[in-house]
């Protein structure tokens, strides 16, 4: 299960889509491509985790990394076809207070707009 | 007259980086063979994969496995996840919280927290010899 992404601009929102189990290698690389963007200007994020289905709190906890970087730029992140198991592990992990989460594409970019 | 033994699986992984996933195909199997929901399944395999990496990572193992153990006992599957660690004190653990994490540079230690919340019970049993999670999930 090789954690892979890609990046995409959609207007000012930078959306990554993962695949492959989102540990603490998957967590690193998710970072380091958000963490280019920040240097580059942006600040809006979105995490396509449809094909991420599996995850550990390792993973999840470098989120909260990313989460705080953008709170001092005034940026945010949301994430949208997330699996039942990552929504719920996001909510006990309290993500979702300081991140969004959105039900499908559409409904991201209209959210962070 | 004999008393049937509940069906079980025995599972030794070795320590090895993403090792925590067989332990989950092992747990996706009993669960289905209990008829488990897919939700509950999910939760199973997550508290495992966190089980399992904090056996992995917190235990200063002397042995370079853990074992698994799945018992069906009837409508509840109980898991038993064994480390022959140096052991740890539970009430040691502080509870996680984002607004703390937010502002340390510790981000990690969410595993008991989500064991916890993911499964119907949870017990610990920790010497100098090793540590035991017994975790257990109902129909």
């Amino acid at each position: 299960m090789e954690f892979n992404l890609t990046t995409r601009s959609e207007g000012d929102i930078v959306i990554i889509k993962t695949s492959g189990y989102l540990n603490n290698v998957g967590g690193e690389q998710i970072a380091e491509a958000c963490y280019k963007e920040i240097d580059d200007g942006k600040k809006l994020f979105l995490i396509d985790l449809e094909e991420s289905k599996v995850v550990n709190s390792i993973g999840v906890s470098i989120l909260i990394e990313i989460i705080e970087k953008l709170q001092d730029v005034d940026g945010k992140l949301g994430y949208y076809n997330l699996a039942p198991i990552v929504e719920k592990t996001f909510n006990i992990m309290g993500l979702t207070k300081y991140s969004s989460v959105f039900q499908s594409e559409s409904e991201a970019l209209e959210g962070m707009s | 007259m004999t008393v049937k033994t509940p069906p079980k699986v025995e599972l030794t992984i070795p320590i090895i980086h993403d090792m925590e996933l067989a332990a989950t195909k092992t747990a996706e199997v009993v669960a289905k063979h209990m008829e488990l929901s897919e939700d509950k399944t999910a939760e199973i395999s997550m508290a495992l994969i966190e089980a399992t990496i904090n056996a992995f990572e917190h235990s200063e193992s002397k042995s370079s496995n853990v074992e698994i153990h799945f018992v069906i006992q009837g409508d509840t599957l109980v898991i038993k996840v064994t480390d022959h660690g140096k052991g740890f004190d539970k009430s040691a653990v502080e509870i996680p919280n984002i607004e703390e994490k937010l502002s340390s540079d510790y981000k990690r230690g969410w595993g008991l927290q989500l064991i916890q919340e993911l499964m119907d019970s949870v017990e610990f049993e920790s010497t100098v010899d090793g540590t035991t999670v017994t975790m257990t999930k109902k129909k």
